[in-house]
């Protein structure tokens, strides 16, 4: 079997998916604000309440999976424009891999624990 | 591309100092090197901290109080928040702005330059009216 891991259709999933995360993350950002522009005064009740509630639970994770998947389209991109050498390269990406895979986790911990 | 063009070496003139000082990039270039450099600082150290900020702050009361009433008081803190806002303003403006390129919308260099103003003056007057709103 040929395998081609280059050409011109090479990343175009990547492509799509860094901008479908972001427009899931604008969205869920301009919400937040509005939320935090409300003028309530926070408080650790109102804080509590807020992130107990399902919408902003499921809004948060469907963030944070959206922020993991464009944050590894992108820092993909700027190790392959700047780390030139490949051992160097992978050690980088794996570093990525684990940093975003323990961002994820956390995120999961903050909001059912 | 014939095979002589690809393997004569161009003449290389980049570096840091030239880049800030003698080369003058035009807007939409420190738009998307901006770009960059704000995701690159999302990603690490921002995303962390703010999770560290999320994490204590639900925890408990006692952890709630903590980042309320002393540790978003100390100035360090908000010039670091006020980064953070900038970083993420810019990142938000700017990517908008690259949606709407991938769709050939304002493709033309006058409209690609003024949008490209509008990316530093939205995101900074966003950053201003936050440090306001922190100060």
């Amino acid at each position: 079997m040929k395998r081609v891991v280059v050409g011109a259709h090479y990343g175009l999933g990547s492509w799509l998916a860094q901008r479908i995360t972001a427009v899931i993350m604008a969205l869920y950002s301009v919400i937040l604000l509005v939320v935090f522009m409300s003028g309530r005064p926070i408080t650790y009740g109102a804080w509590h309440d807020l992130f107990a509630r399902g919408w902003m639970r499921v809004g948060a994770l469907l963030f944070g999976v959206s922020l993991t998947w464009h944050a590894w389209v992108g820092v993909r991109d700027i190790l392959m424009d700047y780390a030139k050498h490949d051992g160097l390269r992978l050690a980088l990406q794996v570093i990525t891999i684990l940093v975003l895979a323990m961002y994820l986790g956390w995120t999961v911990q903050i909001l059912w624990r | 591309m014939s095979s002589a063009a690809a393997k004569k070496p161009r003449p290389k003139y980049l570096s840091l100092s030239a880049l800030l000082f003698e080369i003058r990039l035009p807007a939409p270039a420190w738009v998307s090197g901006l770009h960059r450099i704000s995701g690159a600082l999302l990603f690490f150290p921002f995303a962390a901290w703010l999770l560290y900020l999320l994490d204590t702050s639900l925890a408990s009361e006692e952890g709630f109080a903590r980042v309320h009433d002393q540790y978003l008081r100390s100035p360090f803190v908000k010039l670091g928040l006020l980064i953070f806002i900038w970083a993420y303003a810019h990142h938000f403006c700017a990517g908008i702005r690259f949606l709407l390129l991938d769709l050939n919308k304002g493709i033309d260099l006058p409209r690609a330059r003024t949008t490209s103003y509008a990316v530093f003056a939205v995101s900074l007057l966003f950053t201003i009216f936050f440090g306001w709103r922190l100060w």
